[in-house]
């Protein structure tokens, strides 16, 4: 299927996208793995929408690790695999596809790539291998009440107090921070200089004394993301990651590679198969199925589309990536274009629910449910994840956000 | 031409309005909702008190009207406040279901009750395989001498956990889909071989699965003539149909409203977010949105309440549910994302807004089945 051939002295520039031999075996590898390891009691849950509870992630990442999967974008000397960009892209796809989850991003995407390029040695003794294991969750302390979009203009203080930094201030938005043991945090060291020169980049552990944690709840009904309260928290300078004031820099590689997946075309891809199968079995009220409608058959061929040019846009990239180029300005493509493919899927499982958009029945999604299920698999989970999701459009930089970078930088408005 | 309200209708607006504004902020709808059957009773007396229940009826039912422009005002103000008593399962759905079938008994019993706020009552139509399609009835009744025995299944009934009486309709004779042979029927909801699932919707209603099995009904419980009962039925889910439209139209324009207030007081990069054109053209569009919404709404409860043919009537109430489904999806999704993160959460209305209009835009039809409905119409 997809192989990029590059450009180069050595080749001439022949567009194809074709897996060597090589390629198609690693892609055997990797499905029999997953067939054979991915434990059947998640499998099970992924399939039926049941939720997932703390320890089924836990779990299968250690295997993940166990077999030395666990990193594929972590240079080698770290635990990373050492794959081709290809490899990654056959991991990310076939993963994605079987319904098995990326390790949790907080550690192994966002603060892991931080403390390994800046971090000291020290650091990276300390907290690499416990988040390979998945020993040792993060959650993200970047935003605050008033710090969104501008996140530069964050308020969160760090004094020096000796060989301490002293914290006061709130984070928001903090996904998963009644789970995590420690928390990687952006906070203002000074505030004579402009926004972005003033920002250290700190690691804390949530059970400093100062740290309250207070739930969000969702539109969904779940306290998924948590204010984070910080109080005269005393964090040892220790804890600070390369520089001070060096943060914002040091944030921003780590935005690189949060963009990685971003588009989740495996993820979209593999719920519009369910789709296509869930609609072919929906009556419509006409004596047909679903995809007689040619409007709905419609609107679902689009997405596929539009899903497929993504896949390429993102293999574009990827090809860019593997001739040592940065993912540049262009991933924001990725996020805009990944994020509303995603919404857009959402809104399409609930007009396949119909009526059954409707009921808020939570308690049939949990493990060890023995009412009346209602709905059809997971079709009364539709509207609650259509509300959910609308913040995919929002998190990681808005999508707004994401037009001013390629107005900015790429179109130089 | 005149799109001005009369008198009375000036004041039920403002009665309503009233109501909502000085008892019904969102503190207080929150509370209601933790009440014991999702709504507050307090409330539903009032609204018979003040004689908000009577308006889905004609005057020589006993009610105030029965006119599709009274009902809009009073809905358009629910929606702006977010008001969850069963004022459309209970008086617009069962109301008029027994108003269009009832015999003089029936309606003299029923229709008081409910005009008297003493009555809660749902309507059990749709099925696991009808979608849309109110032709679409595989739940059967069968005669046996004076009786009729229910059995079938009924999804999402709107109000089902509340009510004491259901109206069921069933198969009393030919196929799934035949226009004939559909026959509706009173259900005591706790008679022998009635089952409910029962939960609460997304946007905070009560509602539940209904399951009938083996349910022995007299034909004294017949609404109407038996296998007739489909041009009624079509006849007041397109009622009910405009009404959430007007209530859309109510809440989207506190969407709105709510979502330019914010983009002038929220601050980013040092300055309110509304000053941001990139911003403000998407806050026009939605406001172009609402006054379209709210303009075919209009012309839909103007021509219910004309001499015109059914046929015309369904075609405009199709063409306002379409118009108003692609504005909920549009306005609502902007007011959430204009807002940010702080519109996905659960402490801010426009969350709770943004999914009412979400339960609206799938009930009794989305954007497409009635586009298509539209274009099959002549």
């Amino acid at each position: 299927m997809t192989r990029i051939v590059l450009a180069g002295p050595s080749r001439r520039t022949k567009v194809n996208a074709d897996f060597t031999a090589e390629e198609l075996t690693f892609q055997k590898d990797v499905k029999a793995f997953l067939e054979s390891e991915f434990p059947s009691d998640i499998k099970h849950k992924v399939d039926n929408g049941i939720a997932l509870e703390k320890d089924d992630y836990v779990r299968w990442q250690k295997i993940l690790n166990n077999k030395g999967w666990a990193a594929p974008n972590w240079p080698v000397e770290y635990g990373g695999t050492g794959w081709t960009p290809t490899q990654k892209y056959i991991f990310a796809m076939e993963m994605g596809l079987y319904g098995a989850m990326e390790p949790v991003a907080f550690g192994m995407k966002m603060v892991a790539p931080v403390i390994y390029s800046f971090g000291s040695e020290e650091q990276k003794q300390r907290f690499l291998p416990d988040i390979l294991a998945s020993n040792v969750w993060w959650c993200q302390g970047y935003s605050e009440p008033n710090a969104g979009s501008d996140l530069a203009s964050l308020k969160t203080t760090a004094v020096r107090d000796g060989d301490h930094y002293v914290v006061n201030g709130t984070k928001t938005w903090t996904t998963l921070g009644q789970h995590a043991d420690w928390i990687f945090c952006l906070v203002r060291t000074d505030s004579t200089v402009k926004k972005q020169e003033g920002i250290s980049f700190l690691l804390i552990d949530m059970k400093t004394p100062g740290i309250t944690v207070s739930p969000i709840v969702l539109l969904d009904g779940e306290p998924e993301v948590n204010e984070v309260h910080f109080d005269d928290v005393r964090v040892p300078a220790e804890n600070l990651i390369g520089e001070e004031n060096k943060g914002w820099t040091y944030a921003k590689v780590l935005l690189t590679h949060e963009r990685t997946n971003i588009a989740q075309v495996p993820n979209s891809k593999l719920r519009l198969r369910r789709l296509r199968k869930i609609a072919s079995e929906t009556a419509d009220g006409f004596g047909g199925n679903l995809l007689d409608d040619p409007v709905f058959a419609g609107k679902l061929a689009e997405v596929e589309i539009q899903i497929t040019a993504l896949e390429f846009a993102e293999l574009r990239t990827l090809a860019a990536v593997s001739v040592g180029k940065a993912p540049g300005p262009e991933s924001s493509i990725l996020k805009v274009v990944g994020t509303e493919a995603s919404q857009f899927i959402d809104e399409l499982y609930m007009e396949v629910a119909a009526y059954h958009s409707m009921p808020h029945v939570k308690d049939q999604f949990t493990e060890g449910f023995s009412g009346e299920h209602v709905g059809t698999g997971s079709l009364a989970a539709s509207a609650d994840k259509y509300f959910n999701h609308r913040k995919k459009s929002i998190y990681g930089g808005s999508n707004e956000v994401q037009k001013n970078i390629i107005s900015k930088a790429v179109l130089g408005l | 031409m005149d799109f001005s309200y009369s008198e009375e209708q000036q004041m039920l607006q403002d009665s309503v309005q009233k109501f909502v504004a000085s008892q019904y902020d969102f503190e207080t709808r929150c509370k209601v909702l933790e009440k014991e059957g999702g709504y507050d009773k307090a409330n539903w007396e009032l609204f018979a008190e003040l004689g908000w229940l009577t308006v889905p009826f004609r005057e020589e039912d006993g009610g105030f009207s029965g006119s599709a422009v009274d009902l809009m005002v009073v809905m358009e103000e629910f929606g702006r406040g977010l008001v969850v008593e069963p004022f459309l399962a209970t008086a617009v759905l069962a109301g008029g279901l027994i108003s269009a079938l009832g015999s003089d008994a029936q309606k003299s019993e029923l229709l008081a009750t409910i005009m008297e706020g003493k009555a809660q009552l749902a309507t059990a139509y749709a099925e696991p395989d009808s979608r849309y399609n109110l032709a679409s009835v595989k739940t059967t009744a069968v005669r046996q001498g004076e009786e009729f025995v229910l059995n079938g299944d009924k999804v999402v009934v709107l109000n089902a956990p509340n009510a004491a009486q259901i109206i069921v309709t069933a198969r009393t004779s030919g196929e799934s889909g035949d226009r004939d042979g559909i026959s509706a029927f009173l259900v005591d909801s706790q008679a022998a071989g009635v089952t409910l699932r029962s939960y609460a919707t997304v946007d905070g209603q009560q509602a539940a699965e209904v399951h009938l099995k083996d349910v022995k009904v007299t034909s004294a419980n017949l609404l109407g003539e038996e296998g007739k009962a489909l041009p009624a039925l079509e006849q007041t889910i397109d009622q009910a149909t405009v009404a959430i439209c007007s209530e859309a139209v109510g809440a989207m324009d506190s969407l709105l409203s709510k979502t330019v207030e914010y983009a002038k007081t929220r601050k980013q990069f040092g300055v309110p977010i509304g000053t941001f054109q990139a911003l403000q053209h998407r806050m026009a569009e939605m406001f172009i949105d609402c006054q379209l919404a709210r303009s075919i709404v209009i012309m839909a409860a103007m021509k219910l309440d004309s001499n015109e043919s059914a046929e015309q009537k369904a075609k405009a109430v199709s063409a306002a549910k379409s118009q108003v489904g692609r504005a909920i999806r549009k306005v609502g999704q902007e007011a959430v994302q204009i807002h940010g993160g702080i519109a996905v959460t659960d402490e801010l209305d426009v969350g709770h807004y943004f999914k009412r209009v979400t339960a609206i835009e799938h009930q009794f039809g989305t954007t497409d089945y009635h586009t298509r409905r539209y274009a099959r119409l002549a």
